[in-house]
């Protein structure tokens, strides 16, 4: 017979080692699909996990390992903060493509003026952007109580529409012969994000994402503020009696995980994206939320959850080209790593006991 | 613009086959919710509801087989979703979130081949002269199967919640899990069960989507009408009735607004499409005033110590 039993304090050994467990399994179960669908298991692992790092073109490749984790660890940073506090941003989605609109509607209008003041402009109405559409969802909670999730995912949806009318109208490019979509930031060189040093895929998006590692260290180790992030999530009625003003923590997490997200998508708009176009947005919100829980919320796992799921990008982009494997195939990849977390985490608060029950 | 282009009887059929699909998410999550569970992955459920009800109803020609495998596909996803739960004590908000990004990729993998293909069409109910009654005919009677069976869901939903012994156990489980567990109430068992039925209809809407309203296979193609069903529930203070009302609601503005897209309105079309999601958000704010009603156990994982 087996047993659950809740440990007294979480293993601090299982919290390091579910997640790694769970990648091992999720290559395990990630190779049977692919066998389902008729590809070489091992093969297609490798393709995903070796070829980036490794493989003949590696050097294209691992550039390339950073502009995909930046955004997410922009954006993971920001989501770990409220999820630590029971607070669930889950429309970054929605946040990131509002912040690439307001900064790459802000570069646009000096177009095509040049000034070194240009781009920092645009950072700052990226960040207010994304702060702003996460601001909708926190005061709507704090004011009325309305419930966060729902209201945070519905406007990622008028996010996309959003999206679609400005890139068919407001910032559609005036010399773009009719196509939709603004015109192409990497040739405005006052408003690109170009890479810092060149052919690294080192980013101003990828220097944020390190400050915002350290920042949320920071904050949660060392600062008040993070200690109350902390105890609303694990015990909401002592944080109450302890003076955490939860309202004012609503605010703050969202506000935060908004503003990182806007940052990200103004990073990506102004540098490898390019445009504000119809498919713009690429799903890093939704994939932000499994970073930050295979980095176990805590900043610095982030960033390594970070690298894996943008190694799981590159890789997925390689064995589609090379092995045809299904883009799809990705993202249920992605979204099996999430379950095994999850059901991993039970190892870390709770023992489970093999043989018959003790009598009491 | 041409308002006049707009039949105000066929506008309202169509508004109660547009209400279809949110209403069965919205019941099966509705007794999800009654059990002390909040499940999240609605969204997910119901893409792979759709996908499977398509490819079979594709292959067998029949869409009444559809919809049965669409309901067994949901329900085999809310499994996953009942084993993180409630054996591996995960917790729900994330479990549903996961559920939904798995079934997002798990039915744009499925559905790859059918892209572009033509589902066998439903025939309407044969109620036979009742539907040629002149303005009510159209509207209460010219509604394939699935209206119906949607509108009896909520009856039969309300009357088991109400009136049986099964339903007075399924509410107490939601209320208090340690007071039914105290009075030897499998409470696992109970939501397990709950879960299923909940991953079962919110696959039958999630067909109804793929094989009526639309009817065909797109990626992603659900576009948040799960996540809509879950603010319906909570909308409808969770209560049978009021889901009805609401889903008609949100099923009346979603065909409204694409009529008025067809007709021509001056407002630019994305604008348009954006107004089920605000309304959504304003209907949510109005009424999150009054949380008393919701179940005293919601989102909260149950084990018992000992």
């Amino acid at each position: 017979m087996i047993r659950i039993e809740a440990r007294p304090q979480p293993s601090a050994v299982m919290a390091y080692a579910t997640p790694v467990l769970a990648v091992v399994l999720t290559m395990i179960f990630g190779g049977v699909l692919f066998a389902a669908l008729g590809k070489d298991p091992f093969q297609a692992i490798a393709t995903i996990f070796w070829e980036p790092l490794f493989g003949e073109f590696a050097f294209f490749y691992r550039p390339q390992l950073l502009i995909k984790g930046a955004p997410l660890v922009l954006i993971a940073i920001g989501l770990a903060l409220g999820f630590r506090a029971g607070i669930w941003n889950i429309g970054a989605e929605g946040q990131y493509i509002v912040g690439a609109i307001c900064g790459a509607g802000a570069g646009l209008a000096f177009f095509p003026a040049e000034s070194v003041l240009i781009f920092p402009l645009m950072v700052l109405a990226g960040a207010l952007g994304g702060w702003a559409w996460a601001m909708i969802p926190a005061v709507l909670k704090v004011k009325f109580g309305t419930n966060e999730i729902l209201v945070s995912l519905m406007l990622v949806y008028v996010a996309e529409q959003l999206l679609a009318s400005m890139s068919l109208g407001l910032l559609k490019n005036p010399e773009g012969f009719g196509f939709p979509g603004s015109r192409n930031l990497q040739q405005y060189p006052s408003a690109h994000n170009a890479e810092i040093i060149a052919g690294t895929g080192m980013h101003w998006g990828v220097a944020a994402a390190l400050i915002a590692v350290i920042f949320a260290y920071v904050l949660l180790t060392r600062h008040r503020l993070g200690f109350a992030i902390r105890v609303t999530g694990e015990a909401p009625r002592a944080a109450k009696f302890g003076g955490v003003n939860p309202g004012r923590l609503v605010l703050f997490c969202l506000g935060m995980s908004g503003l990182l997200a806007g940052l990200a998508g103004l990073f990506e708009v102004a540098g490898p994206a390019g445009q504000i176009s119809i498919d713009f947005n690429v799903g890093y919100g939704f994939t932000a939320i499994i970073v930050a829980f295979l980095g176990r919320l805590n900043p610095l796992g982030i960033v390594a959850a970070g690298l894996l799921m943008a190694l799981t990008y590159i890789g997925g982009d390689i064995a589609q080209s090379q092995l045809g494997l299904p883009a799809a195939a990705i993202q249920v990849f992605q979204g099996m790593l999430l379950f095994f977390l999850l059901a991993l985490d039970l190892l870390t608060n709770y023992r489970v006991r093999f043989g018959t029950a003790e009598v009491a | 613009m041409d308002l006049s282009s707009i039949n105000p009887i066929l506008l309202i059929a169509a508004m109660i086959a547009a209400a279809t699909p949110i209403l069965l998410a919205a019941i099966g999550e509705l007794v999800v919710e009654r059990a002390g569970v909040l499940n999240l992955g609605v969204e997910g459920m119901m893409i792979t509801g759709a996908v499977c009800g398509f490819i079979i109803a594709v292959n067998t020609g029949s869409p009444a087989m559809g919809f049965v495998a669409a309901a067994v596909g949901g329900a085999v996803l809310s499994l996953l979703f009942a084993f993180l739960t409630q054996v591996a004590l995960a917790n729900q908000v994330a479990s549903g979130l996961a559920l939904t990004l798995f079934g997002l990729g798990l039915s744009s993998l499925m559905g790859q081949s059918y892209v572009g293909i033509k589902p066998p069409r439903a025939e309407a109910t044969p109620l036979g002269p009742l539907a040629d009654i002149p303005i009510i005919g159209p509207i209460i009677f010219g509604h394939d199967l699935m209206v119906y069976i949607g509108l009896a869901l909520v009856a039969g939903t309300w009357a088991v919640l109400k009136f049986t012994r099964m339903g007075l156990v399924l509410r107490a489980v939601g209320e208090n899990h340690d007071a039914a567990h105290a009075l030897g109430y499998k409470v696992k068992r109970i939501r397990t069960l709950a879960i299923l039925f909940g991953g079962a209809c919110a696959g039958l809407g999630g067909a109804y989507i793929s094989l009526i309203r639309v009817p065909q296979w797109t990626e992603g193609m659900t576009a948040g009408v799960g996540w809509i069903a879950l603010a319906l529930v909570v909308f409808a203070s969770w209560k049978p009735w009021r889901v009805l009302l609401g889903a008609y609601l949100f099923g009346g503005i979603t065909q409204l607004q694409l009529n008025l897209q067809g007709a021509g309105v001056a407002i630019p079309v994305e604008y348009l499409a954006m107004s089920p999601y605000i309304v959504t958000i304003i209907v949510l704010v109005i009424l999150s005033a009054d949380k008393s009603r919701a179940p005293g156990s919601l989102g909260r994982t149950f084990h018992a110590s000992g």
